[in-house]
């Protein structure tokens, strides 16, 4: 059996695919799923309940025949509409902090796991941003830079890096003892490549794991940096920001609050599963015996 | 009552689908009796380990007995119930693993640990288990029982935990003994202490033996009976004088052969000229502080002096922790050592740095012990035995070119070349470090003991390929090992290494005919005796 079939037969990746693809494909396709413009406002359609329809007036100033499938905001806007163009933001939030983090924190894992010298001083100053509440750091960050996608992307990476810099410096300090390094050594292998081609591909497996983590808490990072006013700009639809407007009404109208919830969390599910799923199969320690 | 402790009938274990063979182990018959020992021999994959963890009702839940019946003092074993399994195991058969520090609980104390299974069995007071606990330890030789009760598994030698393990098994005086290579981790020394421990309890408690084992130096030492295993089926059986002396099955024949002789062969003519490498009192201590700046030495190795010419082969033999693999890394300087020089040829390397070193590395190759870590799985084998060559400016077709000539010289077919490390067997992945360590043209071949993982018909195979590989190319070789015999067949000169020094040196016909040094000799008298 190879590797992607016994991926396939692990019951949480298989979830996690479902799910996390399905989300990916509604954020990707978001214009065809009967939505209109997430930003249009329209003052006659202010808190509508759910399947309420109408003419409603995009930003351009034409009208529209549309079906409110979740009802409207506070704004007017279409609830249904922002939710599904929000996954676009908070999938891409997610996969872009994981990325991040993971090529910040695993050069510098490979660096602090393969020279003794920076070892020390890096791993010191790795400890010193692991002291600070990771979410209090972002909070710092996005005031320090202003909320923009790619500050927001990078106030969340940078707590995570720290993490990601232990597991990749543990990983190597085992990978380099190894004989196929030494073998490398002795064969005149230059260091780059002996940290590129002989312990990065080994080390690997976890990583990929710890970026699904990463990216889990990303998701759900943003929307806590959003529904406290401090992440993006309230017109960029987020999930977070969604749910951060319509928390002021939320007695009247649970729904704005609910609606995005009812995506963020299978979300977050997902990828934390199929984090779990990937380290069953791919983790040795976690392989059962005779598999 | 009758004798007859252990009666295995027709056994078979299934394995599950998509193994490379249907069962692990067919159709087993044996039988011991009371006081004697079964040897059960073969190399790894040949399902003794299974037959053993099946009698103890320990078998992996992928693999399942379909056939046969266990029966330990007339009890049907196949058919007990989990509760009654747990009740016999340790009451009436204990065992002994392989490596007794993953048979230990790293977090208990070696007293607590045997103490557990006395609670478990028996309603005796607590001051009435720990005297028992002491005298068995007593029993098992183990120094000062007092303080082995209150120690951590780690804090006791590998010698002295096994004795824990075994006190562990017998303290119960169970009426079936498994051990499954108990000595195989161990130096020869201790092997030889834990042989003869093994064998003063059985004449103590009557119990049967059942000895899993691959060495068949072990086996003429301890067996009453053997049981030959190849593939999951019995080869061949009978008296141990029987099976050693007079084999019927020509597998057996093969294995037997494939065990080398203490006796080294007629000496080969002296290797002329200037070494190619030399190391002069090359030292390696280690510090360790502890929190308040204190250092702590490890002297890991004491002023070594070693030289190798070209075609000849220069033999380092010990225990573990005698430093020889320190010198070997010291002298390919994978480690920096302390003080002394080295030289590759007429460069002195000692203190070159990395980038220094760099150019000069193609003169001096190494082949690691453990054949499974020794090539990089991501890699197919075509990229992994190329790369030195391809380090050293080699062209990507030309590289291409050479590692199908290697792949001929190390007798693999050249069309598994796109393959992965994983695909391959133990012995051909140790063919392939060999071919990978001649890419670059070495002048020195340094081999970590590069056959001690492996199969005694697949160490027999690779030390010829390593003496044919030397004398058409020219190779010197200096070769790490723990077995005396094999340093005896493939060694010119032999060091003898014993806690970082060299306690003696010289051509292995003198040195084997009569070792000077006290611990020389000590070392070869606990060689398992000849076979023949």
């Amino acid at each position: 059996m190879n590797n992607l079939q016994r991926l396939w037969a692990n019951g949480s990746v298989k979830f996690g695919v479902v799910v996390l693809g399905t989300m990916i494909l509604v954020a990707l396709l978001a214009p065809f799923l009967g939505t209109v413009d997430p930003s249009a406002m329209d003052s006659n359609f202010i808190n509508k309940a759910v399947g309420v329809s109408g003419q409603f007036a995009l930003l351009d100033g034409s009208t529209v025949q549309h079906t409110f499938w979740l009802g409207t905001d506070s704004f007017g806007r279409d609830l249904y509409s922002r939710v599904v163009y929000g996954a676009r933001v908070s999938l891409g939030v997610g996969a872009c902090t994981a990325v991040l983090a993971l090529v910040l924190g695993g050069g510098m894992g490979m660096l602090a796991g393969y020279f003794r010298t920076v070892d020390a001083v890096l791993m010191r100053f790795m400890d010193g941003l692991m002291a600070i509440p990771a979410i209090l750091l972002a909070i710092a960050l996005v005031a320090a830079l202003g909320a923009t996608i790619s500050t927001v992307v990078v106030a969340i990476a940078i707590p995570e890096v720290p993490r990601v810099t232990r597991l990749v410096r543990s990983l190597v300090l085992s990978l380099r003892e190894e004989p196929f390094v030494e073998a490398a050594r002795a064969l005149a292998t230059p260091t780059h490549i002996i940290l590129f081609r002989h312990i990065l591909p080994n080390a690997l497996a976890p990583l990929i794991v710890q970026g699904t983590f990463v990216a889990a808490s990303a998701v759900l990072t943003e929307a806590i940096l959003s529904f406290l006013g401090l992440g993006l700009p309230p017109d960029i639809p987020t999930w977070g920001n969604i749910m951060a407007e319509g928390r002021v009404q939320f007695s009247q109208y649970p729904g704005n609050v609910l609606y995005p919830a009812l995506f963020l969390v299978p979300t977050v599910l997902a990828v934390n599963l199929l984090g779990d799923g990937l380290r069953d199969v791919l983790d040795p320690k976690f392989a059962r015996r005779g598999a | 009552m009758s004798d007859t402790v252990l009666q295995i009938n027709n056994l078979s274990v299934a394995l599950p689908k998509g193994a490379d063979r249907s069962h692990a182990i067919e159709q087993i018959s044996l039988s011991i009796q009371r006081g004697k020992t079964l040897c059960v021999v073969g190399e790894s994959g040949s399902g003794k380990s299974v037959m053993a963890t099946a009698v103890m009702g320990l078998l992996a839940k992928e693999l399942k007995a379909d056939g046969g019946e266990i029966l330990l003092l007339g009890e049907a074993l196949l058919k007990a119930p989990q509760t009654r399994l747990r009740e016999l195991r340790g009451q009436a058969m204990g065992m002994v693993f392989q490596e007794p520090m993953t048979a230990l609980n790293p977090v208990m104390r070696c007293g607590d640990q045997v103490d557990e299974l006395l609670a478990t069995h028996t309603d005796w007071s607590s001051e009435k288990r720990k005297a028992e606990v002491l005298r068995v330890f007593e029993s098992v030789k183990l120094p000062d029982p007092l303080r082995m009760y209150s120690s951590f598994p780690h804090q006791l030698s590998g010698g002295q935990r096994q004795r824990i393990v075994i006190a562990m098994a017998v303290i119960l005086k169970p009426a079936l003994l498994i051990c499954d290579e108990p000595t195989t981790a161990l130096d020869v020394t201790t092997q030889k202490e834990i042989l003869k421990l093994i064998s003063q309890l059985q004449a103590e408690q009557g119990c049967a033996v059942l000895f899993i084992t691959h060495d068949m130096g072990v086996v003429a030492e301890i067996a009453d009976d053997v049981l030959v295993m190849n593939q999951g089926r019995a080869v061949e059986s009978g008296t141990c004088e029987q099976v050693l002396k007079q084999a019927r099955e020509t597998y057996t024949q093969t294995l037997l052969a494939a065990v080398p002789s203490m006796t080294p062969p007629p000496p080969r003519p002296e290797a002329q000229g200037a070494a190619i490498l030399k190391g002069t009192a090359v030292t390696k201590t280690y510090v360790s502080r502890d929190w308040l700046g204190r250092g702590h030495e490890t002297h890991a190795l004491k002023a070594a002096s070693v030289a190798v010419r070209a075609g000849e082969t220069i033999g380092i033999v010990g225990e573990s922790g005698s430093g020889k693999s320190t010198l070997a890394r010291c002298l390919i300087r994978l480690i920096d050592p302390t003080a002394g020089e080295i030289h590759w040829a007429d460069h002195e390397i000692a203190t070159l740095s990395e980038s220094q070193l760099r150019p000069l590395r193609s003169h001096v190759q190494v082949v690691f012990q453990d054949p499974n870590r020794s090539l990089n799985p991501r890699r197919t084998v075509g990229q992994s035995i190329v790369e030195g060559a391809i380090n050293f400016g080699m062209s990507a077709d030309k590289a291409r070119q050479l590692s199908e000539t290697l792949m001929q010289q190390v007798r693999l077919p050249v069309e598994s070349l796109s393959r992965y490390p994983t695909q391959f067997s133990g012995g051909q992945r140790q063919r392939l470090a060999i071919a990978r360590a001649l890419a670059c043209e070495p002048k020195v071949l340094v081999a970590d003991e590069a056959v001690s993982a492996l199969d005694v018909s697949v160490q027999a195979q690779i030390l010829t390929l390593l003496r044919e590989i030397q004398s058409r190319l020219g190779l010197g070789m200096l070769f790490i090992t723990h077995d005396l015999r094999v340093a005896a067949q493939l060694c010119d000169h032999v060091i003898v290494m014993h806690q970082g020094e060299i306690v003696e040196a010289g051509r292995t016909a003198d040195l084997y005919a009569s070792p000077q040094h006290a611990y020389t000799r000590k070392l070869f008298e606990a060689a398992p005796p000849a076979i023949f």
